[in-house]
């Protein structure tokens, strides 16, 4: 493993492989992480997308990918993956047997959104890694289907405002991670564009393997989320600080912690997170619901006791 | 080549249209097959499995989740530069449909086998065509297959016409379930070298899609300008298809010996009344066609092959050449009737002013029947035929009808008993 590449900013890759100028929404979470995971994993990628926020990214004429882009459909991205990946294996054999040289070895990118992979894409994802799929998987996650105007998905947290739950979402945000490791992939992380070293190294990780490698990386959404575009670092930052968002691997059915938090009593409250969003201001106005904010803390106090920081 | 070498060279053998289905892909040597169990359809893909385990088929056999998952691979591996065989049924075909009205749009070249099965609910596993025909307006082409031989020689027409660059698309090949998917017919096996020859080599239009030859494909549009360029060039593409299926079709013949131009004319010479069927029904209506004609009754058949692109020009021209023309569909469209109906009456209305006999068009008559796999009878045929007759001699045109027949009711009418189902007509 090159656990020891990326040590800092300034080790990161200086040119990027997207264009810039997307119609993505300022202050987009997901749109970073795609841009910092891509310059990881290099030009030679296929970007095989499904319908969601990042559909825009290529609207005819533009594509700021280097590498081709096949958008499929919201429920089988991980399927057109498997297309792409085993097309690619078919003619690198039959070129293999003409003697021509080797190229480069070309990566197949599975770009959709938390409302895809935890809903219908869900089966596809969860096939794709049956067969082992040698692919990536980036699900960004802004807690909700984004694109339609940040309805409940199944991936939205206790609390928070959406506007399909106007009075705050009742229910619990699903554990996507325990879900794909059970598959045991190759690879496994959480990111956040806000940690970037972290995410570098976390794709370099990966690269050096094969077999599925899923990435979910939070992000901050200010459209949907309800913040300037300006405070969606800060946002990301305070997620893995306050212990909302575990920073994670799971290699070998082993989970590492990458970037906990500090001890209860240390670390910065719950509420430093939500107050900055607009999808949690009931929480704190006309006034402050102390019972629901003590159980948003109450429930990262658990986790986070449970994997033993305290 | 002389007829008696290419007869010596073929090889005929006993086998079911799944099988012979599995022969398509395997003499158009076919990259990649993504499969999904589906009953009548299975066979092929056993079949396949089998030979690519033993090593007689080099191609890739990938299960999938879903058919939806299925067809979302299939394309994109033809998009990606390989040669694409799957096959489905009924259910599956219906669940598969956002990605092949998708993948049409994505100009790729691949072949998929329907077997045809009535739809739910009520659930059968019989066959009827509103599977397949609900995918009509998906811009795939559609192959009708008639017999297992057909089935054989439709994949490699298929792949043929699709992969030709003035098409660039996905062909539908079609079979009835258990009727042809299940019944063993000797079927002739083409020489490998000579199916090859004819099928030719997969060119990719972005091969590899790597960096360096990088494609967009399925991209998001702005406006209504755009998308319908996008969306007319299927059309064009599928005018474009008619012209070289007749091409195609024309070579098939002289390299296999056997027709199989887009429209099959049966007995039409002199024909005063026609039947329009697809399918392997057809051969029902063959049958029948011929115990009329000994008869001496000039009644003939027109059974398309091709139905989408749809063979306009020349159904007219045989439409026109008979006083009546029934109609026999095998799906129900529920709220119209039949559907080849339809579709018959829109290219006859006003269409084709050019040809000879523009403005005499035939008395059109309607008859749904073979719904889930229910026989249609020589009796039967014999009834339409004269149903048609009178029509001519009284000018009146009976309203589309179901073939049902009292007996069946009957059968019927003793299981809602059983069920303890109190009908308004049985009380």
């Amino acid at each position: 493993m090159t656990n020891t590449a990326y040590k800092s900013m300034k080790e990161l890759p200086g040119s990027h492989v997207m264009a810039g100028g997307t119609g993505i929404c300022a202050g987009c979470g997901g749109l970073e992480a795609i841009k910092m995971l891509c310059d990881v994993l290099g030009a030679n990628t296929i970007v095989v997308n499904a319908a969601g926020c990042m559909t825009l990214l290529s609207v005819y004429p533009h594509t700021p990918f280097p590498g081709s882009w096949l958008y499929t459909a919201m429920a089988s991205a991980p399927a057109g993956g498997q297309g792409v990946r085993d097309a690619l294996d078919i003619l690198e054999a039959r070129a293999a047997r003409t003697g021509a040289p080797r190229r480069e070895k070309t990566h197949v990118l599975v770009l959709t959104g938390d409302g895809s992979a935890n809903g219908m894409g869900l089966s596809a994802t969860s096939a794709a890694m049956d067969r082992r799929l040698d692919f990536w998987y980036l699900c960004y996650d802004n807690e909700g289907y984004g694109n339609t105007g940040q309805q409940t998905s199944a991936a939205t947290p206790h609390g928070a405002h959406t506007s399909t739950d106007p009075g705050g979402f009742a229910g619990e945000k699903k554990n996507l991670f325990a879900i794909w490791a059970a598959h045991n992939p190759s690879y496994l992380a959480t990111i956040t564009a806000a940690e970037p070293v972290d995410l570098a190294r976390k794709v370099a990780q990966a690269r050096e393997l094969e077999g599925p490698r899923m990435f979910i990386a939070l992000a901050p959404c200010p459209t949907g989320w309800h913040f300037a575009p300006r405070d969606s670092v800060k946002i990301g930052r305070l997620a893995v600080k306050t212990g909302m968002f575990p920073l994670k691997t799971f290699i070998n059915g082993r989970i590492e912690h990458t970037r906990p938090p500090q001890a209860r009593g240390r670390r910065p409250p719950v509420e430093q997170y939500l107050e900055l969003q607009g999808r949690f201001a009931h929480l704190f106005h006309p006034r402050r619901d102390e019972a629901r904010l003590a159980e948003i803390q109450r429930r990262v106090d658990m986790y986070w006791e449970a994997v033993g920081v305290a | 080549m002389k007829k008696e070498r290419r007869e010596e060279q073929m090889n005929r053998r006993l086998m079911t249209g799944n099988e012979a289905a599995a022969w398509g892909a395997r003499l158009s040597r076919a990259d990649y097959v993504p499969s999904f169990p589906i009953t009548p359809q299975t066979e092929i893909i056993e079949t396949i499995a089998r030979w690519t385990a033993a090593g007689e088929m080099e191609a890739r056999l990938v299960m999938m989740e879903s058919e939806h998952s299925m067809v979302t691979a299939a394309g994109a591996a033809a998009a990606t530069g390989v040669r694409v065989f799957m096959a489905t049924s009924s259910q599956g075909l219906l669940y598969a449909t956002e990605m092949l009205f998708s993948i049409p749009g994505w100009r790729v070249p691949l072949v998929l086998v329907n077997v045809s099965r009535g739809l739910s609910s009520p659930i059968t596993l019989e066959p009827d065509h509103n599977d397949v025909l609900a995918m009509r307006d998906s811009g795939f082409l559609q192959i009708h297959a008639a017999s297992c031989q057909e089935v054989l020689d439709a994949v490699l027409l298929a792949c043929r016409l699709g992969e030709d660059p003035r098409v660039r698309l996905p062909v539908l090949v079609n079979m009835d379930g258990f009727y042809l998917s299940f019944t063993r017919e000797a079927v002739e096996v083409p020489p490998p070298a000579l199916a090859a020859a004819f099928v030719g080599e997969f060119h990719p239009t972005q091969p590899g899609g790597a960096a360096g030859s990088p494609s967009a494909q399925g991209v998001a549009v702005m406006g209504g300008a755009t998308y319908s360029y996008f969306r007319y060039q299927v059309q064009l593409a599928h005018q474009s298809a008619l012209r070289v299926y007749d091409d195609v079709s024309r070579e098939f013949q002289q390299t296999f010996g056997r027709p199989m131009e887009a429209v099959e004319a049966y007995r039409m010479e002199g024909a005063q009344v026609a039947f329009l069927m697809i399918g392997s029904f057809s051969s029902k209506a063959r049958g029948a066609v011929d115990a009329l004609r000994e008869a001496g009754e000039p009644v003939g058949m027109i059974r398309p092959r091709l139905l989408r692109p749809y063979p306009a020009r020349r159904l007219r021209e045989l439409a026109r050449g008979v006083r009546a023309l029934v109609v026999v569909d095998q799906n129900l469209s529920p709220g119209l009737g039949g559907i080849l109906h339809g579709e018959l009456a829109g290219a006859l209305y006003n269409g084709g002013t050019d040809l000879p006999g523009a403005g005499r068009n035939p008395v059109l008559l309607s008859y749904i029947g073979g719904l889930g796999g229910r026989n249609i009878t020589t009796e039967e045929f014999f009834a339409m035929a004269a149903e048609a007759r009178e029509a001519l001699e009284t000018g009146v045109v009976p309203p589309p009808r179901l073939l049902y027949t009292g007996a069946e009711l009957e059968q019927v009418r003793r299981q809602q008993n059983m069920a303890l189902v109190k009908t308004a007509e049985a009380s």
